[in-house]
């Protein structure tokens, strides 16, 4: 494991384990406390804040049932649920949201290449392939915008962040985030904006391409 | 473990035997415990009665079946079963699947926990208690605060705006976390 120095903000984690997080930024929480085991303390030390919230409650009638209900189900048979391991450089969530499968990607030019795990109004969140040189494409911010690395490294404007380092940029970061000489560079970028029309390809094309 | 027993808190007493023994009166006590603090907790973010005890039923399933995944050395229960109502609220009411951690695989998982460090679950506890008593300390806003993140009525960008919430607090906690994380890998590598 390399020494992380861009960490989750607390703001974030503390959402995360409140469950208020968008999908497409709780995937990339989850992939960075995956690598990162100071950031997995924290996130520890928020849920032991929930069950003090929790326990602080007062408690709230049951019917009478539901006790029985329970104890009846006990040994009834359990739907495991699938769990994906890491995979080469994808963390145990990345390999959740591509359900197991390697990615596969799709060309945005000069070399780059993405794979969408997943888009909504929620916001997106997908998987970036970007030559050494290389620009990380659209950057330009509508919200916030998380970028974790997998391999390789970038830098721009604000610094260096190798395997495991979380950026976090908002509307009022103006950077230009460049892929280092070395392995191509692949990270996991979430954006609560909507996804942005690419001066490469055509409007009209923008839903075929889903840029 | 017998012999630290009689100083543990009796829920996490509890949870090691429903872990370890499987045993079901412990289980039904722990029922009695949360179900009815599951139920306000639930509720209070705006969902009804019988929709709210449906999800207490998966929660206190999902303690008996993942009750292996409990480990004292890391969470106090409180703490593991807030986390089990958050992913089954977010499962239920968002239809998402949320994206979780991968498990850290910590010695004692990995040893068939022959070396269940005692001193470690009693820090655990320790900590738990100190934590408490700091937010009991807190003014009755800055209380309500950590309240409303923790139940979630909070985005991140509200909880990121609130300068008033101690994270001072929540801080020194974090450093003890981060040791007792050292001392789970030291003991894996
Ligand atoms: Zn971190």
């Amino acid at each position: 494991m390399t020494d992380i120095t861009h960490h989750t903000p607390d703001a974030l984690l503390a959402a995360y384990a409140a469950g208020t997080l968008p999908q497409p930024f709780a995937l990339v929480v989850a992939a960075h406390i995956s690598l990162c085991l100071k950031c997995r303390a924290a996130f520890e030390a928020h849920q032991a804040i929930g069950g003090i919230v929790l326990e602080g409650f007062d408690a709230v009638e049951i019917s009478p049932d539901l006790k029985t209900n329970v104890l009846s189900l006990l040994d009834a048979p359990d739907q495991e649920s699938d769990v994906y391991a890491r995979t080469g450089v994808y963390p145990g969530p990345v390999m959740q949201a591509l359900k197991g499968k390697p990615p596969r990607w799709r060309r945005l030019g000069g070399g780059v290449k993405q794979n969408i795990l997943s888009a909504d109004e929620s916001g997106s969140v997908r998987l970036l392939y970007i030559p050494p040189g290389q620009a990380v494409p659209d950057h330009t911010h509508g919200g916030l915008e998380l970028t974790l690395v997998l391999q390789g490294s970038f830098s721009d404007e604000t610094g260096r962040f190798d395997v495991g380092d979380l950026e976090v940029a908002d509307e009022d970061l103006d950077h230009t985030p460049i892929a280092d000489y070395g392995a191509p560079c692949i990270c996991l970028a979430a954006t609560d904006a909507p996804l942005k029309f690419n001066s490469v390809l055509p409007r009209v094309l923008q839903p075929l391409f889903r840029i | 473990m017998t012999l630290i027993s009689a100083q543990l808190s009796p829920l996490t007493a509890q949870m090691l035997a429903v872990r370890d023994a499987r045993d079901r009166a412990a289980f039904a006590a722990l029922f009695d415990h949360f179900a009815p603090r599951l139920k306000g907790f639930i509720m209070r973010s705006g969902t009804g009665s019988g929709q709210a005890e449906e999800i207490v039923q998966d929660v206190m399933l999902t303690v008996w079946r993942k009750a292996d995944q409990f480990d004292p050395q890391k969470a106090q229960v409180a703490a593991w079963v807030y986390q089990i109502a958050k992913n089954r609220q977010i499962d239920v009411l968002r239809k998402e699947n949320r994206p979780l951690p991968e498990e850290l695989k910590s010695d004692a998982q990995d040893s068939g926990r022959t070396d269940t460090d005692a001193g470690q679950i009693l820090a655990v506890e320790q900590e738990a208690l100190q934590l408490k008593e700091a937010i009991s300390k807190l003014k009755p806003d800055q209380r309500e605060m950590i309240e409303k993140a923790y139940l979630g009525e909070l985005t991140h960008q509200e909880i990121k705006a609130q300068t008033g919430l101690p994270l001072g607090t929540i801080k020194s906690r974090i450093r003890l976390g981060l040791e007792r994380l050292r001392h789970d890998l030291k003991d894996v590598r």
